[in-house]
């Protein structure tokens, strides 16, 4: 077994810290994330020059052909610095389904503008009411449909869907199984409703009406979705541990300079005590995030693995998150300091793509399946 | 031992109900329980209607317009306040100064201020937390000098909630700097018309704007403004602050906010039924509600117990573990709510344009928010790290 991160891993998390780190702090950070893109064009374009943006595609497609550990190097970077560049939403999981089911030409032409930074992508699959784990296409007639390649429904909640110029759309075929589909934002028939989330990053609801698309590859698209989905879980889990690892870091920060009744916070051993366990917390996340990235950098999509780190995830997110404002007092509560914003990012990666109530029932209904849990 | 509360204690609870539900306007009420409220309009509405009845400070005394209740009265007028979403009463006014300047203040202050306190005519903030004095509140350092006839103040609050409303700011300062920090420390009253008074916003972390930052520079202030006499403020601060924690286990508010969890999971579909349908959530509000009814049966053996109207050091406990239990019913609504949770506004940075006018419901919309906003009650009016050390102290003597 080999925890560390090679020599090349290494040195990819000291760029993109470095990039990012001179890109933001938390006054940059509000000023970027309050402009009506909610971040920044010139943070992309270097992402872009150090090869970020292709990351995850292979060479042969103009990508860095890099996996699923190197996702998470970056993703723990963009994590601890709050980065609100839309690196999963418009890239990774959009790009990673047309890498999976486009056709060669396709596939190199976006796969070509993605790694870029020309080209913004979304994935419009999620549909109102329809919790995680359950279809996100419905079954029913509220169901987003594609009839002789035209569209038609109302997709909810896809990430940072305002500026995409493509949609990557699910939609339910006439028998049953589901399609993905290529569809310009400029389409007719295309309705972009922009909204702004808690934890200053921007989405959309979009509303297709026979709106003509491309259909990506052929068969049921359901497989390679469920794929996407846990390589985006472990993503979000890369992204909260460095969070987590932050909000640690300022509270730590914070206890040794704050000064009450004539001395440090930090000798209140109920606070040393309990930073401490923000520290247990951290760690748990660490492991259960770099277990999951191991098992799909060997080609293990297994849902119940994604369940498991997601569950550690949101569990240390909402202790660390609630921890870190309690023991930093009043200041704790302000826009203008940083630890609130890691609070709200770390909830709303609890809400995406299942929270801990819908892994810890996921993992509840199997567990008659298995007899003990080890590694590997 | 009676747990029922007895017959005249019922149909005082129903003449409540009665009065709460007709006279306070439906729309102030509903806004209340979807978190909505309007301010300060509900409060000053809800104030006065509640004033004219003679009840909206029953705690005073009875000669500055309170009520000649029983602990348990007084209880079952807050809790069907809650249960039935009137808007709570401004603590500043109804719990804190009122009830001070009732207690400490000569006839000229009582005569000057109760009435319009009591009536919301003066709408007031507490000036206690500055930057560098937070849980160590003693080691304020806003200065008072004596000059003749006033008090020239000098120095910074911070933390002031709602004091973008206020008229007036109650104010513990430093009248005495060379003498233990305690001991020379006073109460004083501020009309926030006063030049050299400077008032800042601090944007707090759901976006809104309740507390602000206070500058006083030269402020003069007429000594008749003195609560008690100089260097006493300390004794009115614990009086005080003792009647602000015994407000603020808020049960019925919890009570209404898991009702509310249990109707929304209800009409949330999942592939098996609803949300409420699902173990994870079922189990997590049933163990919710059981240890908010031990928090209830607590309170009320606390109720019951307290005939003196001291604050009783059991107060710690309430306010420790009500606000804990208020944060859990936030973050269980904001689970509820799951991913529906993350819009929270429309595209324009510039304006404060509500919710997102997508499929997302509102109440998912506005649910993180609220449970990033109610971190704060385990922080203000005593932490609960200072609750439990007051616990520890004056309950086991550690
Ligand atoms: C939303 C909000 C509204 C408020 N409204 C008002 C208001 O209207 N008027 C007003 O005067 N004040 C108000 N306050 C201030 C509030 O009372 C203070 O925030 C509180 O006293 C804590 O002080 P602090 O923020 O300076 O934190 P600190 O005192 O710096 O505490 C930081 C952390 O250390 C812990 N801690 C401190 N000392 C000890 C110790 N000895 N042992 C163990 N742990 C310790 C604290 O519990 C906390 O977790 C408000 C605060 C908030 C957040």
């Amino acid at each position: 077994m080999e925890f560390e991160l090679s020599e090349e891993q290494a040195l990819l998390r000291d760029t993109v810290r470095s990039a990012l780190t001179n890109a933001y702090d938390v006054e940059k950070l509000r000023a970027v994330t309050d402009t009506e893109l909610g971040w920044s064009r010139d943070v992309w374009r270097s992402l872009a020059e150090i090869g970020i943006l292709g990351l995850v595609f292979r060479e042969e497609d103009g990508g860095m052909g890099a996996g699923p550990e190197e996702l998470s190097v970056v993703m723990t970077e963009i994590g601890a610095s709050l980065a609100p560049e839309p690196l999963l939403g418009s890239v990774v999981v959009p790009g990673s389904l047309v890498a999976r089911t486009a056709d060669d030409t396709t596939r190199s032409e976006i796969v070509d503008g993605l790694s870029s930074g020309a080209r913004l992508l979304a994935f419009a699959h999620n549909e109102n009411r329809d919790r995680w784990p359950h279809a996100a296409v419905l079954t029913d007639g509220a169901a987003t449909t594609a009839t002789d390649g035209t569209i038609t429904g109302v997709k909810t909640l896809v990430d940072h869907g305002d500026v995409a110029d493509t949609f990557v759309v699910s939609a339910r075929e006439a028998d049953g199984t589901v399609g993905l589909y290529l569809v310009p934002a400029d389409a007719e028939g295309v309705t972009v409703t922009p909204y702004r989330t808690h934890d200053r990053r921007r989405g959309a609801q979009v509303e297709f009406t026979g709106t003509p698309g491309t259909r990506l590859g052929e068969g049921d698209a359901s497989q390679a979705i469920t794929e996407v989905e846990i390589a985006a879980q472990s993503a979000l889990c890369a992204e909260a541990v460095g969070a987590m690892s932050r909000a640690l870091d300022l509270t730590t920060e914070y206890l040794k300079a704050r000064k009450q009744f004539g001395v440090p916070l930090s000798t209140f051993q109920a606070l040393s005590h309990r930073a401490a366990d923000m520290y247990v917390q951290v760690e748990l996340a660490r492991s259960m995030s770099t277990y999951l990235t191991a098992s799909l950098a060997d080609g293990d999509y297994d849902p119940i693995t994604a369940s498991r780190a997601k569950l550690q995830i949101c569990r240390s997110g909402r202790h660390v998150g609630q921890e870190a404002i309690q023991m930093h007092g009043g200041i704790g509560m302000t826009a203008e300091y940083p630890v609130g914003h890691y609070a709200s990012r770390l909830t709303a990666i609890s809400h995406t793509l299942g929270d801990a109530d819908a892994h810890l029932a996921k993992l509840t209904g199997s567990v008659a399946e298995w007899k003990m849990v080890t590694v590997g | 031992m009676q747990l029922r509360f007895t017959p005249e204690e019922e149909s005082f609870r129903r003449e409540l109900r009665d009065f709460f539900t007709t006279a306070i306007p439906e729309e102030i009420r509903r806004r209340n329980e979807e978190g909505k409220q309007q301010w300060p309009d509900d409060v000053v509405t809800t104030t006065r209607i509640l004033n004219e009845r003679g009840i909206a400070v029953p705690a005073w005394p009875v000669e500055a317009g309170g009520q000649d209740w029983t602990p348990v009265q007084h209880h079952i007028w807050r809790e069907e306040m809650s249960l039935n979403f009137v808007p709570d009463l401004l603590p500043f006014n109804a719990g804190m100064v009122g009830p001070v300047i009732a207690h400490f203040g000569n006839d000229a202050q009582k005569e000057r201020f109760l009435p319009a306190t009591r009536n919301l005519d003066l709408w007031w903030c507490q000036g206690f937390s500055e930057p560098e004095a937070g849980s160590d509140l003693a080691s304020l350092k806003t200065r008072a000098v004596r000059d003749g006839d006033e008090y020239v103040v000098n120095g910074q609050k911070t933390w002031t909630t709602l004091g973008q409303y206020a008229d007036w700011i109650f104010m513990l300062v430093r009248t005495d700097p060379d003498v233990k920090k305690q001991a020379g420390i006073s109460f004083l009253l501020i009309d926030l018309d006063t030049p050299g008074i400077e008032m800042r916003p601090i944007q707090l972390i759901d976006g809104g704007h309740e507390v602000n930052e206070v500058f006083f520079n030269d402020v003069r202030v007429p000594a008749e403004n003195l609560v008690g006499k100089e260097n006493d403020g300390w004794t009115i601060a614990k009086f005080l602050l003792g009647n602000e924690r015994s407000g603020i286990a808020r049960v019925g508010y919890t009570k209404t906010k898991l009702a509310r969890a249990k109707t929304l999971a209800a009409q949330i579909t999942t592939p098996v039924g609803t949300l409420l349908d699902d173990p994870a959530i079922a189990s997590r509000i049933a163990d919710l509600e059981n240890q908010l009814l031990a928090l209830e049966v607590t309170q009320l053996r606390v109720v019951v117990g307290s005939s003196d109207g001291k604050p009783n050091p059991a107060s710690s406990l309430l306010k420790l573990r009500g606000s804990e239990l208020q944060q859990e019913a936030m973050e269980l609504l904001a689970d509820i709510a799951g991913a529906d949770s993350l819009p929270v506004a429309g595209p324009d940075a510039a304006d404060a344009n509500g919710t997102a006018d997508v499929l997302s419901p509102e109440w998912a919309q506005l649910s993180v928010p609220t449970y990033l906003n109610y971190r704060k009650v385990t922080i203000y009016g005593g932490s609960s790290e200072v609750q439990r050390q007051i616990i520890d102290k004056a309950v086991l003597g550690l």
